[in-house]
Order: C-alpha cells, then structure tokens, then sequence
C-alpha cells in the first residue's frame, strides 16, 4: 500500500478545522473495526477521524508504506509498471484507493472574477480568520457549502449563497439520525447494477448535513433564518457582474419533493417493519421559502463581495494514471470497481457497488467483491 | 411499458437519448428564423429549416408569424409583441414537457393548461427610467393538470419539466447573443 502522505492523509490535509463527518459514530464501521465509545449518535471530528484510521491501520497490519507518491502506472507485459518518488515496481495487479476528492472543482467563469475578489476552495480554508473581512458569496449548497455559510455567516460576514441542484435532508428524523433511515431502511444497500441512471446517481451531491453536538437541520430554510441571502445557481460572469439562474424556485420545489417522497419510503418500511411504536411520529417539513425576489446579478467590483468560496464539489486526479481508462469527464471507467483494463481495480468511489459506497462504512462490503475479483484474475493467470 | 396515452413516444426519446450519448456531433442543432420588415413596427418572420442529426432538416410546412406593437403603443396590431412570443414558447416548452415526463413516468393526462404571465415595466424599453430594465422582471406560470397522479406526482411533473426545458432554461440563465450587419 502506497501513501504520498501519512495514513489519513485526507483527514489530516484536506480539510477545514470545524469539520465533522456528517456520518454519525454508529456508521464509523471499517472492517473489524468500529466506533466503541459513549456517543454512537455523535458525530467524529478531524483529530478522531485521523485517530480512527490509524488504529483501524494498526490492528488490521495494513503494509502501509507512507511517504511514496505515485507519479505514473502503466501497462507493462501482462501487469503495470508502477513509478514512485522512491523507485519503480512491477505489478500483477492494481488497485486505484487514491480516493474520489482529490481536487476542488471551480467552475471555468472563476477566471473571469475580478482580481479584487479573494477566490478560495475548502482545501485552501481552514477558519472564518482566514478571509478578509466583509461579503462572502458561497458557491453551492451542498455539504461543503451549507455548513461554510452557516459558519462564516455565525462569524458576522454577511452571506450570500448560490444554490443549484441540491439534495436536503432534516438531520433526525422520526427521532432517529436521517442516515440511520438510509442504512436501516436499505437505501444505501441498492446496487449499482440496479440504479436506473447509474451515472446520475454517482454524481449526485452531498446532502445538506452537517455533525453537531445538537443534531441541528442546516437546510435553507435555517440558512435563510441566520441571514444567508440565498441566489440561484451561479451560470456566468459578464463584464465583472456575477449572473444567477432565476430558477432557484424550482431548484427548491425538486429538493422539497425528492425529500418528501424520500421520507414516504422510510414511513413506508417503518410500517411494513412493526417500527411505528419504536420511532417517533412521522413528520413533513415546511417546504423552502422561496425569496422575495432573489437577485440574479451581484456586481463584483463593488466591494460587497470580498470573497468568494468555492463549494461546487471535487473530483479525483488520475493524471499520474497511464493507461487508458479515463473517460471524457475524466472519470474512471469501471464496473463495480473492475477497471477496463485487466488486472486493474478501483476502490473508493461514489455508488462503486452500492449507494453505500460513497461514505466510510461502505468499503467492507466493496472490498471483498473487488478483491475476490483481483484474486480469481490472480489464480487464473497463474 | 403501460397503458398510458399521452401520445408522446417516449421510447423514441429514450433510444435517442442513448444513441446520442456517443455521438455528440448528431446531437448540435441550429435552429433559425428569417424575419422581414413590413412597415411600422410591424415584421413578419418564417420558420421552416433547421439543421440537425448531420443535416439540414425542414418542418413539413412553412410557419408565419406576424409581429406588432399593440394600439396603445400608437401601432397597427398585426400581431402580438415579440416579448410575448417569448411566452407563448415558455408555455409550449413546459407543457411539451409536463407530457413527455407523465408518458415516462407512465401517469395518464387529461388535460393540462397554463397561464403564462410576464410583468414587464415598459420604463425600460421606452429609456424612461435608466435603472428598470428592458425584459421582464418576473414570469409566473400557473399549472391546471388533471391526471390520474397525486398531487405530489403532478408537482413532480412540473418540477422535472423545468428541469428539462430548453426555454426555461433560456429565460432564466444568460445566453450569448451577438447581432451583426451583413
Ligand atoms: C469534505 C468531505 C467530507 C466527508 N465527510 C464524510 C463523512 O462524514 N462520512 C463518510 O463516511 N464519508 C465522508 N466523506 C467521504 C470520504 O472521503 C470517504 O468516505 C472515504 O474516506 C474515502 O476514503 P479513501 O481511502 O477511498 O479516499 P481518501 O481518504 O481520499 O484517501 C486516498 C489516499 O490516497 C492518497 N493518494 C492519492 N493519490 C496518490 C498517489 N498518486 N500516490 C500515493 N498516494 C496517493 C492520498 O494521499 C490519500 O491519503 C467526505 C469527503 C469529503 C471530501
């Protein structure tokens, strides 16, 4: 196993200092190993995480060798040539872990924001200290960028944030954590080669969550209550003007709805499953306010903004990978984690086998489908 | 897939759908409109060829549209104002839309109507008022759909055909334009 950094190197370098997993303890499970302490309903910080990885490294002997970037794997005779910052090595097989955030994507149009604007992406933030004073336009409404606006806005900037297609979720629902119902209910066990639109589903953004002590909902409509201004989806910047999408209302009503009939199927399977006296009653949420009348340009070269944040999601970098099985989006081609090319697998990668996938608690059941895959290739060719 | 008979073919959309998917160059549409100046205000404007799929296509006839300024605008009224030809495609797109997603969605219509409203303060196109602008400052489209669906599902519907819609989409995002003299 090759590291370019230390064991939990995202964790410890890729994130902000206030970050929490949205996952709650209970599903902070790897394989023969899992979150022991006091608060299953809690929620790991940064240091825990890190802490959590690492022991999970130690007991299970991962051969780790940290430190070794990898800077080029390609097809050598029936297996790869890989190349190293400490030297080169012959491989049957490979499997890609090198995970699936490994850049912040930044639209093309942040080339034309006016140089006055401070242009940052979560791995260049780290705390509301660290921008200037002043206006901040949040760029996206997902995971990253709810929990940046609540907490730049908490820091007394005001806030302005762009919202496209998002996905909202109530933090607890029916008493239990939301993610407790997708695990429990089986949402996160649907296949990969039963999703209808596979390539939507792995593009689909981080919900609307945030890990609190108080388990709060940090949806829009709690944004808009601490003074976020919400605008719509950002499309273009033109002559140092900022141009918004004046679709936001139905950016909300597609959010509202998919939550709504997302929360039916949890009723639905509380029933079927004799839970209704266990969990509480079920519950509706007020639909997302919709503005008065949300703006739809913001000049840049005013001064109201003095920095934007990039929240607009992140990609994996395969630069290093020579071989070709990277698609035109530059993403990875593979099915269920088996690359197009023999010999070759991928782990790590959002609805890789199953919606489950995506999140820690999902590399168990991955893991040993891909790696009994690698074997059988393994014992074949032998 | 059911009995529903919205008389959209939707497989075909679908197949399409598919087939484009690899070949992204068949996909590139150019449609086009020929306008002429009458007198007045007052121009006429013929749609019949567009390129798409590799090649140039035509509609299986010519259409004709008259537009003019209304007679409190001091004008003729040969025709509806060109902004509100930009309402009369809104409403076409979305409903177009509200049919190809219940066909998908395998939900039968019976009828669905729209009124399609924009507020436009005319401050702006006479130069009256440099800080109002020239288009719309809102449109507001109203949905009457009977159907057999919930009214969680005719919400969907309309939802996703926003979500599909090339003149929504047009409306609500900026767009490139450039005018040149030839
Ligand atoms: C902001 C953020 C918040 C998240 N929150 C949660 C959460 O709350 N709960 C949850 O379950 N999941 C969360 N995730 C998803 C989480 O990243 C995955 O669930 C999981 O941690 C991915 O693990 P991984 O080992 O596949 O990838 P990573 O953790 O990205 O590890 C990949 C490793 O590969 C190394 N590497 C990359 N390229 C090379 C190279 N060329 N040579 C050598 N080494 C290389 C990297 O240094 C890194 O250590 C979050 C992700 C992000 C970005």
């Amino acid at each position: 196993m090759l590291e370019r950094g230390e064991v939990a190197n995202s964790w410890r370098r890729e994130r902000w200092d206030s970050l929490r997993l949205l996952t709650p303890n209970r599903q902070c499970r790897l394989p023969g190993h899992r979150y022991e302490g006091p608060d299953p309903d809690g929620y790991l910080t940064m240091a825990e995480v890190t802490e959590f990885i690492e022991r999970f490294a130690k007991i299970s002997r991962a051969p780790v060798r940290t430190g070794v970037n990898v800077t080029s794997v390609r097809p050598d005779g029936d297996g790869y040539h890989v190349t190293t910052s400490h030297g080169a090595l012959a491989c049957r097989t490979v499997v890609i872990a090198s995970g699936a955030c490994n850049q912040p994507v930044v639209p093309p149009f942040g080339a034309a924001v006016p140089a006055s604007v401070r242009q940052v992406t979560p791995f260049g933030y780290r705390d509301p200290g660290g921008l200037p004073d002043g206006g901040v336009l949040v760029v996206g409404a997902s995971a990253t960028g709810v929990q940046l606006a609540a907490e730049l806005s908490r820091s007394g900037r005001p806030v302005t944030l762009s919202v496209g297609e998002h996905v909202r979720l109530p933090r607890t629902y029916r008493g239990r954590d939301v993610l407790w119902w997708m695990d429990a209910a089986g949402v996160w066990d649907q296949r990969h080669d039963e999703i209808d639109d596979l390539t939507r589903a792995r593009r689909l953004p981080s919900p609307q969550l945030v890990g609190t002590d108080e388990r709060t909902t940090l949806d829009l409509n709690a944004l808009a209550s601490m003074g976020v201004e919400l605008v719509g989806r950002w499309a273009a910047v033109r002559e140092g003007d900022a141009l918004f999408s004046g679709g936001l209302r139905n950016v909300f009503s597609l959010a509202d709805l998919k939550m709504d009939r997302l929360l039916g199927t949890f009723d639905e399977w509380a029933r079927a499953r004799g839970l209704d006296g266990e969990v509480g009653a079920p519950e509706r949420f007020a639909p997302t306010r919709v503005p008065e009348s949300a703006r739809w340009r913001l000049d840049l070269r005013s001064g109201e903004i003095r920095t934007i944040v990039w929240a607009t999601g992140f990609r994996p970098d395969y630069q290093w990978l020579d071989v070709p099985v990277i698609d035109e989006k530059g993403r990875l081609r593979h099915d269920g984690g088996v690359v197009d090319s023999p010999g070759l697998y991928a782990l790590g990668l959002p609805v890789l086998r199953r919606r489950r996938s995506t999140f820690i608690c999902g590399i168990e059941d991955d893991a040993r489908e891909v790696i009994d895959h690698l074997a059988r290739y393994v014992a074949v060719r032998r | 897939m059911s009995t529903v008979t919205n008389g959209v073919n939707v497989q075909a959309l679908l197949d399409a759908r598919e087939v484009l998917k690899g070949a992204p160059e068949a996909a590139k549409f150019v449609w086009r409109a020929s306008s002429k100046w009458q007198n007045g205000v007052h121009s006429t404007t013929r749609v019949q060829e567009f390129f798409g799929l590799g090649q140039e296509q035509t509609h299986k006839s010519e259409a004709v549209f008259d537009a003019d300024h209304p007679e409190v605008f001091a004008a003729e009224d040969n025709g509806i104002t060109p902004i509100e030809y930009l309402l009369v495609g809104l409403a076409a797109c979305l409903t177009a839309g509200v049919a190809s997603v219940a066909q998908n969605r395998g939900i039968q219509l019976r009828s669905v109507e729209a009124t399609v409203e924009g507020a436009h303060d005319i401050r702006g196109i006479l130069g009256a008022d440099s800080d109002v602008r020239n288009g719309f400052n809102d449109v507001k489209v109203t949905f009457t759909i009977d159907a057999d669906a919930s009214k969680e599902d005719i919400e969907a519907l309309v939802a996703q055909s926003q979500k599909r819609s090339a003149v929504f989409d047009a409306l609500t995002n900026p767009t490139n334009v450039s005018v040149e003299v030839a």
